[in-house]
């Protein structure tokens, strides 16, 4: 209303205005261009770096005008790399205990959200606050003790005592259960008024509707595990189980001085792969998990 | 009745998650609690240390007075007290700039994103890697090393290289780095929210600023801002709890000395502290360690939402 009488008025003034102001604009818009194209090419600096550096000979890697694209590139560092860090062992390990824990998760997770979303009991609202409290609470409050019970139960070195302890998540509850809540509930008094069951109505609309929360649980479910570092590292940190994080920080102790860095490029690159790849297919999952929650992994 | 028969059978869908929660996250944080008031005490009954124990606040004296905890805590506050101020601004520039823009803004968002799905010691290693010493180690067996493209862009420039991260760097250099990959690992988190927050401002607001032709600074500080602060503080909250857990990326660079060659445990943070009591067995002083953490915690928080609710605007 104001901005258009205001232009009615001073039709004159504002085009001579306007026609500084164009120059003005395409000036500041270009500067901003250049900020955030310098800030990307900062964010991206180490993945392109740990990617050269991998493809370099140890030689080369040493010149000192370091070269940004590899002369002869070689790829004999990543094979260098997996026999190193024996990351056979590691992948197979991670992906066991990803796979496992992630499906575990996923079943508690659905059950408890929907007895949460839909169904009456005593103490529900009580409970649920009593949950979201736990969430404020530090995760090294809990390992203390955890490391003793896990110790005590005799669970040290095995799979079990890297799946088990985590497989409850208040944060994967929280989350589903609010996309549970979205679903309307004249659907499931319909199914009632049918005679379905409700674990039968459970897994026939629920599960189906709430998919993509469920696919954003998955992810970053199992990111968690292939980043997990210092749990795997306190309680289960021999060769059998070792996770890959874990396993990577072991097989290359140094990290400063005279270390082939081509082959720890090359190992860091074998680790970084699988999570660029979900990063390429799978990013607006993680994103709008991500922007719902504020938790890393 | 149907009422009493969904009772039962909505406990019989939590059990699993109950029985869990009891085992591994209620008891321990009544076991924790209880341990950080028990001197001497070692949760492992192997090692036999749950037979003389004693009731007090020695556990916390012990740690407070502990060096090593004095040294973690400063390094912790400082890295929270640098980074988060540092990456919640870059962040709301690179936020701000990306509304800004229409051609390429989707392909740059991807780009802000993708550190967040990295792993951190990996990509610490890589930061190691760049920040790597250019000359000689060591003394008379000297090893020559040219790599650490840092230096090398330094030395490019002119510049004296730096002894950022090797053998004989200083306390600054050290964390200098540290500082830089924690930025660095903040950022996406932030421009995430911050850049949801932005889509949500209304338009009028702009349109208005710009009949007036406000300068983009005045837009910035007298719109964005206030109009954003309810993002800006759920940022600065989530980055000073995540700030006070640093852990992983002083491992990502230093490895598990958790500092240089000739001063390891320099770089050490309060969570690396309550890990090294716990590989000693020393449950008690872990327990008491933790509880000053979450005290620490809580405190800040409550500080952020205290300074929010006078300074957000809803």
């Amino acid at each position: 209303m104001t901005a258009k009488s205001a232009s009615v008025m001073h039709a004159r003034d504002l085009k001579k205005i306007s026609g500084r102001q164009k120059g003005l604009r395409i000036l500041g818009q270009s500067g901003v261009y250049l900020f955030l194209i310098l800030m990307a090419a900062i964010v991206l600096f180490p993945f392109y770096w740990m990617i050269i550096s991998s493809l370099k000979s140890l030689a080369e890697y040493r010149l000192s005008r370091p070269t940004f694209w590899p002369q002869q590139v070689l790829l004999s560092n990543y094979a260098d790399a997996f026999t190193t860090a024996k990351l056979g062992v590691l992948f197979k390990n991670t992906m066991i205990v990803g796979i496992v824990s992630t499906l575990l998760s996923l079943v508690i997770t659905v059950l408890t959200a929907f007895a949460f979303a839909r169904l009456e009991f005593k103490g529900k609202e009580l409970l649920f606050a009593a949950l979201l409290a736990t969430m404020m609470i530090p995760g090294e409050l809990f390992t203390i003790t955890n490391y003793s019970t896990v110790t005590n139960f005799g669970w040290r070195n095995t799979y079990t005592v890297l799946i088990v302890p985590f497989l409850v998540s208040v944060f994967y509850i929280y989350l589903l259960r609010q996309s549970f809540l979205q679903i309307p509930n004249e659907l499931y008094l319909a199914a009632k008024v049918d005679g379905t069951s409700d674990f039968k109505y459970l897994w026939k609309v629920m599960v189906p509707l709430a998919l993509p929360t469920l696919i954003s649980i998955t992810i970053l479910k199992m990111m968690g595990a292939w980043n997990s570092y210092i749990w795997p590292r306190l309680v289960a940190n021999d060769e059998a189980h070792r996770l890959i994080t874990n396993g990577l920080r072991n097989a290359f102790t140094d990290t400063t001085g005279d270390v082939n860095y081509p082959v720890q490029m090359a190992a860091v690159a074998l680790v970084s792969a699988p999570l660029f790849l979900v990063f390429v297919f799978l990013r607006k999952y993680i994103m709008s998990g991500v922007s719902r929650s504020g938790i890393k992994g | 009745m149907v009422e009493s028969k969904q009772q039962w059978k909505a406990w019989l869908y939590l059990a699993p998650a109950i029985v869990l929660l009891l085992v591994f996250t209620v008891w321990p944080i009544i076991n924790t609690v209880a341990m950080a008031f028990m001197e001497n005490y070692s949760g492992l009954a192997k090692v036999g240390g749950e037979s003389a124990f004693r009731i007090g606040f020695g556990n916390f004296v012990r740690v407070v007075q502990n060096s090593e905890f004095q040294s973690a805590l400063y390094n912790t506050i400082l890295l929270c007290l640098i980074t988060v101020p540092v990456s919640t601004v870059l962040a709301l520039l690179i936020a701000v700039a990306l509304n800004a823009i229409k051609p390429l803004r989707n392909v740059l968002q991807t780009v802000f994103f993708l550190p967040y799905v990295t792993n951190a010691i990996a990509i610490g290693m890589v930061f190691a890697a760049m920040f790597n010493i250019v000359g000689n180690i060591g003394g008379r067996r000297q090893i020559i090393v040219t790599a650490g493209i840092v230096n090398n862009v330094i030395e490019f420039f002119g510049g004296q290289t730096v002894n950022w991260i090797n053998n004989g760097s200083t306390y600054w250099a050290n964390m200098a780095v540290l500082i830089i990959y924690i930025v660095w690992n903040a950022l996406p988190f932030k421009i995430l929210i911050l850049t949801s927050g932005l889509q949500s401002i209304n338009k009028q607001y702009y349109e208005a600023a710009k009949v007036d032709s406000t300068p983009r600074w005045r837009v910035l500080t007298r719109i964005t801002v206030p109009l954003l602060s309810p993002m800006l503080a759920y940022v600065v909250i989530t980055g000073f709890i995540g700030g006070f857990k640093e852990y992983t990326s002083v491992v990502g660079i230093f490895g598990e000395g958790m500092g240089p060659a000739h001063a390891q445990g320099r770089m050490n943070t309060m969570v690396g502290l309550i890990y090294d009591s716990l590989a000693t067995n020393n449950q008690g002083r872990a327990s008491a360690a933790a509880l000053i953490l979450f005290a620490i915690i809580l405190l800040v928080t409550m500080i952020n939402l205290y300074v929010s609710k006078k300074r957000v605007h809803y």
